[in-house]
């Protein structure tokens, strides 16, 4: 069995369920809402099978090459996603998030899952955590940027008065940038406590901590660039437009960081995304 | 509805008066009381031209809704009633009063009942109105078999009208448009500031309305004159201030409308950059209802601020007036199917569509009955086959002649409708149900 058996009808289920949230914004009906989250829901269990099948293969978490990596990011998304479906107030929020896990899914069943020999070694509770933290992170601080982009564009709608389309169908500024916060709160923090496990496994399996890997660099880079947000946020009472614009931005180069440094840069996070 | 000679079938009349009808004066001698409901329902029902009764009575309109051998007849009786006990003479209110018959009437209710009758279309009191005039109606006995199913009809395909259009959902006037606006930008209203600049009816009615939608912050009056700033505060449980605090104000408003006579703007946009910094860029949201302009449009370009003149509202308004427009369109067709589901109803409520009915499913199941058994069976032929269903069609007949002697003599004093409804729902001779 190849895991893609597994993963196409993920990806089926997971581009029902986007279709699902489309028809949702465009018709405000409840019905595809649901519709939407029960093909995601059932896209999740199949990718979940696959990684519970990579996982128990390799003995170890399935991020060994960029097709492991994609897969297994867009795996911690939908589980975000799903997680905070029930606490969440921007439903619309699918409409960005759902897409996303179906592109990810795509691209992870095209690159090829070449097997690779690591060197790093692979059994360290630190690494784990690692891992786990810095993908949910990039989870919220991904959707942290779908609700700045929808809050730009409500803001527009706003403003110039003119777009009735998108006013209606959108929540309001109040409940966008409250959720965009939160989320961004939530990211940065599993970003914090996730780079510092990292530091403490870097010394466990190379002898120190830092070691201006780029990988490292731009970690760095995307980190203080939440941080300042959050800073301005909470002493100058940074809000709306800029925070968005912001967030937006956090997020570009946190995925230059997740792919870009990989591909063109290289580093000890290379074999990571290798392919 | 069938009008040929040997109709026993009570027809549905409604004779009512509304807000495009009769004006307010008018509107509030016929209006009926509770209490008056009750009586008139009794009064009316106990004479012979009128089978049932529904009286329908709120501050935009009066109707009644009656069945009865012949509708003219218990309209007069109806007239002669109100002209009575209001002691009018009839042609005081003959002119305002419509009459509706039949699929008419049945379509005029559904309409009501779907809130596309309203002076606000769409607003959803009436609905409740009508639950409550009919349970008046039904705990005066007032009501039969035809009104009951006419009521239950105009809830439900209400309800579809609801749930499948966006009637209701949009507003249509300038205090509707700005709290919809306020909507969009706060969430919730919640403790949110208001500050009203100057008066008028639309600036006081926007006021009212955000209140109305749980605004329930703190409220800033500033007017010229202080006297009247002060009056207005006390009927909105607010604060009067000075025109001079204005600014100062601004720091914790959150909603300001703005509706003075000045020539000239009264808040500017530079004033507003360093007020924006001190409520650490909290949403400010500015409602300009005053012609020339009171708020200087350039605070729309400010980050966090928000601007909406009266020619903005006017256009969510109409935009919003367009698409209700569309809507109700829709759900004139939902109420056309409907009113065309009833009157297959009625239509089967006569004696010869239902004997006819019963028989047919009778029939249907003894020939499926038939065509189970007979495969099983070997030595049959097809002329014993043909026996079978002779003799399943003399016990259908046979069954079916004491029900249909009874449905044809219930008697003169009972309501036929009444066990011929019975039947159809005893034998699930309803197509839609």
């Amino acid at each position: 069995m190849t895991t893609n058996t597994l993963l196409i009808p993920a990806l089926m289920l997971y581009l029902a369920g986007s279709a699902g949230y489309v028809l949702f914004f465009l018709v405000q009906k409840e019905s595809w809402y649901r519709a939407g989250f029960i093909s995601v829901l059932a896209g999740f269990l199949f990718h979940t099978c696959a990684i519970g099948y990579k996982y128990a293969h390799g003995g170890r978490l399935p991020v060994a090459n960029l097709h492991e990596t994609i897969l297994f990011a867009a795996w911690i998304l939908a589980g975000f996603f799903i997680l905070i479906r029930y606490r969440g107030r921007v439903k619309i929020l699918g409409v960005f998030a759902v897409p996303l896990v179906a592109l990810m899914t795509g691209a992870a069943i095209l690159l090829p899952d070449t097997i690779v020999n690591l060197k790093t070694p692979f059994n360290s509770i630190w690494l784990f955590i690692h891992i786990i933290l810095i993908f949910t992170g990039e989870a919220a601080l991904a959707l942290a940027c779908g609700t700045a982009i929808l809050y730009l564009i409500q803001e527009r709608a706003i403003k110039t008065k003119s777009n009735r389309f998108f006013f209606k169908r959108l929540p309001s500024l109040e409940m966008l940038d409250s959720t965009g916060y939160a989320f961004i709160v939530g990211g940065f923090t599993a970003l914090t406590i996730g780079l510092i496990s990292g530091f403490v496994y870097a010394r466990q399996a190379w002898g120190h901590f830092w070691s201006w890997d780029p990988k490292e660099v731009w970690s760095g880079i995307s980190w203080l660039i939440y941080a300042a947000l959050l800073h301005e946020r909470i002493v100058a009472g940074w809000r709306g437009r800029r925070a968005a614009i912001l967030a937006i931005a956090g997020f570009i180069i946190l995925v230059f960081t997740f792919l870009g440094v990989s591909l063109f840069l290289g580093g000890h996070h290379y074999e990571f995304t290798r392919w | 509805m069938p009008s040929g000679p040997n109709r026993e079938k009570a027809r549905i009349v409604i004779a009512g008066i509304n807000h495009n009808t009769a004006p307010l004066e008018l509107r509030e001698k016929l209006s009926f009381s509770n209490g008056e409901t009750v009586e008139a329902i009794l009064e009316l029902k106990s004479m012979v031209e009128i089978r049932e009764v529904i009286i329908i009575s709120t501050c935009n309109r009066m109707e009644v809704m009656m069945t009865a051998d012949d509708p003219d007849k218990a309209v007069a009786r109806f007239k002669a009633y109100l002209s009575s006990t209001r002691s009018m003479p009839p042609a005081d209110f003959e002119g305002a009063l419509y009459i509706h018959k039949d699929d008419e009437a049945v379509s005029h209710i559904f309409k009501v009942a779907a809130s596309l009758d309203s002076m606000i279309v769409g607003e959803p009191q009436i609905l409740g109105q009508l639950k409550q005039a009919y349970q008046s109606a039904v705990g005066a006995k007032g009501t039969g078999v035809i009104l009951n199913r006419v009521m239950h009809k105009a809830f439900f395909t209400a309800k579809c009208i609801r749930s499948e259009t966006g009637i209701g959902s949009r507003a249509v006037s300038i205090s509707y448009a700005a709290v919809e606006l306020a909507k969009k930008i706060f969430g919730r209203l919640n403790e949110k500031t208001i500050l009203l600049i100057g008066a008028g009816e639309m600036a006081e009615l926007a006021v009212a309305h955000l209140i109305h939608n749980h605004a329930d912050g703190r409220r800033y009056i500033a007017n010229r004159t202080f006297a009247t700033g002060e009056a207005l505060a006390r009927r909105f449980n607010g604060q009067a201030i000075r025109f001079e605090e204005i600014e100062d104000t601004l720091v914790s408003a959150d909603i300001i409308i703005s509706s003075t006579g000045a020539p000239g703007f009264i808040i500017n946009a530079k004033k507003i950059k360093p007020v924006m910094r001190a409520r650490r860029n909290r949403p400010l949201f500015f409602i300009d209802i005053a012609v020339p302009r009171d708020i200087d449009p350039g605070i729309n370009r400010i980050d966090n601020a928000y601007v909406y003149d009266i020619d903005d509202l006017n256009g969510v308004i109409d935009e919003n007036m367009d698409a209700r427009h569309k809507e109700s369109i829709k759900a004139e067709r939902i109420i056309d199917q409907a009113v065309i589901r009833f009157r297959q109803w009625y239509d089967g409520l006569d004696i010869v569509p239902t004997v006819k009915a019963l028989h047919d499913r009778l029939s249907f199941i003894a020939d499926a009955e038939i065509k189970r058994t007979l495969p099983g069976l070997d030595k049959f032929s097809e002329t014993d086959a043909l026996a079978l269903k002779r003799m399943t069609e003399a016990m259908i007949k046979k069954f079916l002649h004491h029900p249909t002697l009874f449905l044809k003599n219930t008697g003169s004093h009972t309501d036929k409708a009444l066990y011929l409804d019975i039947t159809r729902r005893l034998f699930h001779l309803e197509p839609d149900e």
